[in-house]
């Protein structure tokens, strides 16, 4: 009896230091909750950009953090930049990916992945389609556009929009 | 004795001539009388829709297409807008007016995006439909878009005199034009103000007209009667989404089958905090109200 237990004290005990402290959780792409790819349009590059390997692949990665001066000056990063730039989620080694959090590499056609491991919430909303614009079939085919496609990654914060005109006001008859 | 028995028969006759009377008012009014022309038999309604077709024609000088699609079985349809996320563009007013051939001048527009205070909250006294800033949203602001709740227990149709206006099986209230008097009950019995009348003979630029149209819903009207939102009937009885909801830029507007457990609307009432105007009233609109952040 006290053998037996002292056995199974064991086997747990190599089990666990199998396991180790640094393991990476197997397969990140099989235990993503609900995760059914979603089909979108095109994501919403700006002309020529695209594939971003074409001036990147030949070029060598600088990993600091630093203003940019010679390319990309339009882009004025509005997104929680005292804490993000570019690499965090643009992925250094392929500029043609973006990454996760967790280093997997995901193309720009998944970008939701990417946005949702901050805005889950939203996420969540998005699939059920309920956050962002549905356009088709109520019954049927129904289209998704990327989070990318109405708010711009780099300031996403919504722009004012000019109103249509004011209905109106009904016309008094004169006395 | 004698007098009695005579006093009888003259009264069973009376009663006789009373019950037939009553049987001949009843056959009148049901199988002679009034009947709204699009309760007539398939075949009349469509030689109907095929004269007003060609009526069309000669005012606009395009074939004006007049559906009669049915309700679809299993489906009661459901609107919800986040107040949240609406920033008072009126994108959506311009689009219903373009779909629905509304009348240019006078103005008629089906929706109307109300302007109110975020202090105030839902406060329909202080609310501005004219606001005009250069840029929307405004500071201390929020919108809310008010059109027909599409009610589950309508007061317009009730006072409707002639029974123009009525509620279909999936959840449409809806007008026969050609049946509407022009009384305006409805409108005074309606409390969203969502119900518009005919002032004068409505004008729409011919190279604007939609000629994809259903027969209770944006087919040309004429002066004189009241129109209002049928949810886009032309297009959601054949499965699309309404002009409204595709054309918000914010993706506030939803719209689906409240019967279909995995629509969105089902999604929002179940998850979010959701809200009907005038609640109190007891009209239970379809159109939800919520907020989704």
């Amino acid at each position: 009896m006290r053998l037996a237990a002292f056995t199974l004290i064991a086997a747990a005990a190599l089990l666990r230091a199998a396991d180790g402290p640094g393991t990476v959780p197997a397969g990140s792409a099989s235990n993503k909750p609900d995760q059914e790819r979603v089909e979108t349009p095109p994501p919403p590059f700006t002309d020529g950009i695209f594939p971003c390997s074409n001036c990147h692949a030949t070029q060598p990665v600088n990993r600091t953090r630093r203003e940019l001066k010679d390319m990309h000056t339009d882009i004025d990063l509005r997104h929680d930049e005292t804490h993000r730039w570019c690499l965090d989620c643009h992925d250094a080694t392929n500029r043609d990916f973006l990454h996760l959090a967790s280093g997997e590499r995901i193309p720009f056609e998944e970008s939701y992945l990417l946005c949702g491991q901050c805005h889950g919430e939203k996420l969540r909303d998005w699939r059920a389609g309920v956050h962002g614009r549905r356009t088709g079939n109520w019954n049927g085919t129904k289209s998704y556009l990327l989070c990318a496609h109405c708010h711009n990654p780099h300031q996403p914060r919504f722009h004012a929009l000019a109103p249509k005109p004011a209905p109106r006001p009904p016309a008094r008859p004169s006395r | 004795m004698e007098n009695d028995a005579k006093h009888n028969s003259e009264n069973l006759s009376r009663r006789g001539f009373a019950a037939a009377a009553a049987g001949a008012a009843t056959w009148i009014l049901t199988s002679c009388g009034p009947k709204r022309l699009y309760e007539v038999p398939k075949d009349r309604l469509r030689t109907k829709i095929s004269e007003l077709e060609q009526r069309y024609q000669q005012r606009y000088h395009e074939h004006i297409n007049v559906a009669d699609t049915q309700p679809m079985a299993g489906v009661e349809y459901a609107y919800a807008l986040d107040l949240s996320r609406c920033i008072g563009c009126r994108r959506c007013v311009y689009a219903c007016v373009a779909e629905n051939n509304q009348s240019r001048d006078p103005q008629i527009q089906w929706i109307r995006v109300l302007s109110m205070e975020k202090e105030k909250g839902v406060d329909l006294a202080h609310a501005d439909p004219y606001y005009n800033p250069p840029e929307v949203p405004e500071e201390g602001h929020f919108y809310m878009p008010v059109q027909c709740q599409h009610c589950e227990n309508p007061p317009c149709t009730k006072v409707c005199p002639t029974a123009a206006t009525w509620k279909e099986r999936d959840g449409i209230v809806v007008i026969d034009y050609d049946w509407c008097i022009g009384c305006r009950y409805c409108m005074a019995a309606c409390p969203y103000g969502a119900r518009h009348f005919n002032w004068a003979e409505p004008e729409i630029p011919t190279a604007e007209i939609n000629p994809n149209t259903h027969y209770l819903g944006n087919r040309p009207r004429t002066k004189g009667v009241v129109e209002k939102c049928t949810f886009c009937i032309q297009r959601t009885r054949t499965g699309r989404y309404p002009a409204c909801e595709e054309v918000c830029p914010v993706g506030a507007r939803k719209f689906g089958n409240l019967l279909d457990a995995g629509s969105e609307i089902r999604y929002i009432i179940e998850h979010k905090r959701v809200f009907v105007l005038k609640e109190d009233l007891n009209t239970v609109p379809r159109f939800f109200y919520f907020y989704a952040t």
